[in-house]
């Protein structure tokens, strides 16, 4: 478990990142390496060029204001989970980020990499589908703003050409009234989910929910009208049934399709309740 | 007054430095050397039509390459058939890289040494192998159909029968008021310990010996296989284990092909080489454990008495079997618990599968026993509609019945005798400690609250100890520092506070004074190893014995110096003094100077010790019968195993929606016998009740058809981390000594992981009211048994609820 040889360069600036990628058709960026190194290792990916940007400072912030949460490239999941500003604008980030591995990991591992890694496996691209964020992606040819929806293409992979750096990762911020719950069932704690909710309801005005590990790509899914009565026992089930006829939930050696498929139902609920009620409370 | 210190919670004198990073294993050793990477089969079964190392030979950094026809004499024998027994008809064994035929993903080929890891890595991918595939084995079905062969010499893929019965068990079953029958499967594990495998060589051509560094349960039984290997004599090899990062079993299989090709290539090479296994090669390239189908069928009066039980398993042991039958005997043997049937049949069949070898892991077949005796329990009392530690209770064998001979042949081919125990006592003070009785009104309080919650107990009776012998060696120097020097290994168990709390007792020595060696061959060279939870049984007495000889001859040289009669000697605080005088005392270290007259003195304190100075002028100066030195070494050979006793009970709750299982509450009451350190014994428990729970809910190993280990990473392979393993274990302890040894020590490392499939499957049964018949099991599985319970009970819709869910064990009954 060593990795294939490759170069690999530490650029001082963003600038620097931008043309040392564009030099190489085979280069991949390295920022906490929580997904990179273990592929590495594994000989699973075997890039000609690491571009190491976790020397670019200006890269790593959180900085939320009324319309959201702007998260840097280098801002570790422990800076995003720990801060209470995001945590008021975008409730959900500090409710995905905690069932997000573990401290060690969150220590190193960033936010906007997990996003872009496109697992769909993982929480931070479902809550960004959700909140229908987007990202920026810089390359030597300037910067584009690829929402949400465009982003995740199919399975751990993502709309980012090789050639760019996912600079930033903007999460819209939560509209007043509304109230938020993340659900997951995972193996062991902090594991990927065998199958994972997040949900924002606003009553009277609209619920979302989207789904992790029971589907290819993170899916959104909008429950507005099933919810419109509030969160009863049938809504909440069309809700679910919705949600199925969009996704596939797998089977594998952790849990069958069968039990996914009940657990989206279980989550679901549980999900749109909790979030129902938060937005109660919260209206108090 | 010396402070006693068996039985004192003294805290370990390793943890400082192991937990400070200061721990030194195999691969922190050597830095420099050459290393070594393994070209591994990828299939599970095939011919090696060709192997061309060739472009290899181009990679820079590159230094050697062996493939099997590069293996001369006993190398290019197959690897031993470490424990033959007359029933292992068709034992085969690997050889140290593949011979024309792969049995196994991870499978050892080829043999690469370079100037480093990556560079061995890089050639081993480089290597071009070509492989006719042949039809894989996975899974006892697939060897008991025998529609394939894993060894084309081996009909049935069957390598050992072995039958063992008391009384006739097919009869009395038959005549027998009650009848059940239960089949039974419990998946594969591993050890998976923290450092994987990892051997370090270095040839001293000026000196001609080769010194070899291995994470090893056995450091002479390595020794043994190199030299004979190599065409060595013994004496040419040293083997040392450094510090080892965890057994659990699987470390004490030798020689593992590395642990022989390395010593190989740095004769051949001149230089240190060095080989570290990585995670991903210890799931494919090591060992695994405890995948067997078991069938029972049992009769029984209305109390729940056994009156006849046999029981058929089907043991799968993987592509070799270099260890034997170790594990399918125990699981035969030890499945008899604290119970006494009155007549008692087991048979099993030990089958090839083209998967990864099956040798002891904790436990060592034993979770498989206890799991088919718990579970026939656990169906008796559902049956009968009984508490089911009452129909334990029925079964158990009285305390004024030892020594209970269970009449068959235990792993070490002597007879299972249990030497000593309480078993009502057990159940008592398990029952008391988890509130047994009154469970009912926490079932209905929780259930008011909507929740569903279940609680399981499992009995288990472990042989540890097993022979043949261990020893000890205990030198004290002149400066009165004692230095045992014991040949078994330690892979964290604590052996240096546990053994030197034992020599200060003995030797009335200050703790502090003491310091243990383990499984260096330069310090002892008779040595077994550390496995069936023998360390503290056979090396604690071992270094008792060793103790009291030192005592004795310290006594004998200080009665002559202080003018006194020996029995009026006593020893304190590392002196030896006229019993109530310690004013004309004398220290140990004055007396191992005397022990040991000298022509030379090179210090203050070896001029006393001069021919001029000691001893009587009219006498040799080292006395027949006697020899120099203040040192002592002895032996521990038992006539047969002592037996270990526990009981565990767990709380879990289910989730009546999403079927995780959560444990609430997890107690055990646990008898070793003599308690050395308590605070080590409780951290054994700990440790294996954790790796219980990874058995019983999280760990399997999962391959597919074709033979590929589908979770060979801990991502997949879900080793329970802190947050899965109760937060609180409450232990209580009995203490019944063995009758069979000096301090009347019993064994403790492998029981806390015993009972846990049978443990977890007779909770989650008693919250679900399903049986639980295969293990582990995870939510998917248990969901699935609802939704089949369900569906069996007629209302499929009502799967999620908790009142419909409590039905009646489903089961085959006969009554008559």
């Amino acid at each position: 478990m060593k990795p294939a040889p490759f170069e690999l360069v530490r650029p001082r600036s963003l600038d620097e990142a931008l043309e040392a990628l564009a030099s190489s058709p085979d280069a991949k960026v390295l920022a906490g390496g929580q997904s990179l190194v273990p592929l590495l290792s594994m000989r699973l990916a075997s890039p000609a060029l690491l571009v190491d940007i976790n020397g670019i400072g200006p890269l790593a912030y959180v900085r939320s204001d009324d319309d959201g949460v702007r998260v840097g490239a280098l801002a570790r999941h422990t800076d995003v989970l720990g801060d209470d500003e995001a945590a008021r604008v975008q409730p959900l980030l500090r409710k995905a980020l905690r069932l997000v591995a573990h401290a060690t990991i969150r220590n190193r591992g960033t936010t906007v990499g997990s996003v872009v890694h496109a697992d769909a496996s993982a929480e931070m691209p479902a809550v960004l589908a959700l909140t229908e964020g987007h990202v920026t992606a810089a390359s030597v040819d300037g910067r584009r703003r690829i929402p949400a929806g465009e982003l995740f293409v199919g399975p751990m992979e993502s709309s980012l050409r090789p050639d760019e750096v996912a600079v930033e990762a903007f999460f819209p911020a939560l509209p007043a009234g509304a109230g938020t719950a993340v659900e997951e069932v995972a193996r062991r704690h902090g594991d990927y989910a065998l199958c994972g909710v997040a949900a924002v309801v606003r009553p009277g005005e609209g619920a979302r929910v989207s789904y992790f590990s029971v589907c290819d790509v993170p899916v959104a899914v909008d429950v507005s009208e099933q919810l419109a009565g509030g969160p009863t026992d049938a809504a909440v089930a069309d809700a679910a049934e919705l949600a199925l006829t969009r996704l596939d939930p797998p089977a594998d050696i952790h849990a069958s399709a069968d039990y996914r498929r009940h657990l989206v139902r279980v989550l679901t609920a549980r999900a749109l309740r909790s979030a129902w009620d938060e937005a109660h409370e919260e209206g108090r | 007054m010396t402070t006693r210190m068996l039985g004192e919670k003294v805290q370990r004198v390793e943890d400082d430095r192991l937990l400070r990073g200061q721990g030194r294993y195999v691969d922190d050793l050597a830095q420099g050397a050459l290393e070594v990477a393994v070209l591994r089969s990828p299939h599970a079964h095939a011919r090696i039509v060709e192997i061309d190392v060739d472009p290899v030979l181009d990679v820079d950094g590159v230094v050697a390459v062996w493939t099997y026809d590069d293996l001369t004499g006993p190398m290019a024998e197959p690897l031993p058939l470490l424990i033959p027994h007359p029933a292992l008809t068709h034992g085969r064994t690997q050889h140290a890289l593949a011979k024309d035929e792969v049995n196994h993903v991870g499978e050892a080929i080829a043999f690469v040494v370079a100037e480093d890891r990556y560079v061995a890595e890089d050639a081993v991918s480089r290597i071009r192998v070509t492989y006719e595939p042949l039809p894989a084995v996975v899974g006892v079905e697939a060897a008991r159909s025998a529609e394939h062969l894993v060894h084309e010499d081996v009909p049935g893929n069957v390598a050992a029968r072995l039958e063992q019965a008391t009384g006739d068990a097919d009869a009395a079953i038959a005549a027998a008021p009650h009848r059940l029958s239960l089949d039974l499967e419990v998946e594969r594990s591993a050890s998976t310990p923290l450092e994987g495998r990892g051997t370090v060589a270095r040839w001293d051509p000026d000196a001609g010996r080769l010194t070899v560094w291995s994470s090893t349960q056995t450091s002479t039984g390595v020794r043994a296989a190199v030299a004979t290997k190599l065409g060595l004599d013994l004496g040419q090899v040293d083997v040392i284990t450094p510090d080892v990062g965890g057994g659990f079993g699987v470390k004490i299989v030798h020689p593992w092909p590395e642990e022989v090709l390395v010593p190989m290539a740095a004769m051949a090479l001149g230089r240190p080489v060095k080989f570290t296994e990585d995670r991903r090669e210890h799931f494919v390239s090591s060992a695994h454990e405890r995948g067997q189908l078991q069938h029972v069928d049992v009769g029984f009066d209305d109390e729940g008495r056994l009156l006849g039980m046999s029981v058929q398993l089907w043991h799968d042991h993987g592509a070799y079997i270099p260890y034997g039958l170790i594990v399918p005997i125990i699981t035969s043997t030890q499945a008899l618990g604290p119970y006494k049937p009155e007549a008692y049949k087991v048979v099993f069949e030990s089958l090839y599968t083209n998967t990864v070898i099956v040798t002891p892991y904790r436990g060592a077949g034993r979770p498989q026993g206890v799991f088919l005796m718990e579970r026939t329990m656990d169906a008796i009392a559902a049956y009968l509609g009984r508490d089911r530690a009452e129909v334990r209770a029925a079964n158990f064998i009285q305390p004024d019945e030892f020594p209970y001979d269970q009449r068959m042949t235990f792993q070490d081919g002597r007879p299972l005798v249990y030497d000593s125990g309480d078993y009502p006592q057990l159940l008592d003070k398990l029952k008391a400690l988890v509130g047994w009785d009154d469970f009912e009104s926490v079932r209905q309080e929780a259930r008011r609250e909507g929740r569903r919650v279940g609680i399981g107990l499992a009995c288990y009776v472990e042989g540890t100890g097993v022979g043949p012998y261990e020893g000890a060696h205990i030198n004290v120097e002149t400066t009165g520092k004692v230095k045992v020097a014991i040949g078994l290994t330690s892979q964290g168990q604590g052996h240096r506070t546990a053994f030197a709390q034992i020599v200060a007792d003995e030797l009335g020595v200050p703790f502090e004074d003491v310091e243990v060696t383990s499984g260096d061959t330069r310090r002892m060279g008779y040595a077994v190893g550390t496995f069936a939870s023998r360390a503290a049984v056979m090396s604690g007495s071992a270094v008792a014995l060793a103790a009291r000889q030192v005592k004795a001859k310290a006594l004998r040289i200080a009665a002559d110096a202080l003018e006194a009669a020996e029995e009026d000697l006593e020893i304190v605080d590392g002196h030896v003094q006229v019993r109530g005088a310690p004013a004309s005392r004398l220290a140990l270290g004055t007396v191992a100077v005397l022990s040991n007259p000298l022509r030379y003195a090179f210090d203050e304190a070896s001029k006393l010790a001069t021919q001029f100075t000691v001893g009587n002028p009219d006498k040799p100066p080292v006395e027949e019968d006697d020899e120099p030195g203040l040192e002592g070494r002895d032996f521990y050979s038992p006539e047969r195993s002592t037996f270990a006793a526990g009981m565990h009970a767990v709380v879990v709750e289910t989730d009546p929606d999403t079927a995780e299982v959560k444990i609430l509450r997890y107690a055990v009451v646990h008898d070793c016998g003599t308690l050395v350190n308590p605070m080590i014994v409780e951290g054994q428990i700990h440790g294996g009740v954790a790796q219980g729970v990874g058995g019983a809910l999280y760990e399997r190993m999962a391959y597919d058809e074709s033979g590929q280990l589908l979770n060979a990473s801990f991502m997949d392979f879900l080793m329970p981390y802190v947050t899965e393993v109760p937060e609180r274990i409450e232990v209580d302890h009995l203490e019944t000594p063995s009758p069979l040894n000096p301090l009347g020590i019993k064994g403790a490392g492998e029981a806390g992981v015993i009972p846990s499939a049978a443990l977890f499957a007779s909770a989650i049964e008693d919250a679900e009211g399903i049986p639980i018949r295969r293990m582990p099991i995870s939510p998917s599985e248990l969901y699935d048994l609802r939704r089949k319970a369900a569906e069996n009970a007629g209302s499929v819709e009502n799967a999620g609820s908790v009142e419909s869910a409590r039905s009646e064990p489903v089961e085959t009954k006969e009554s008559r």
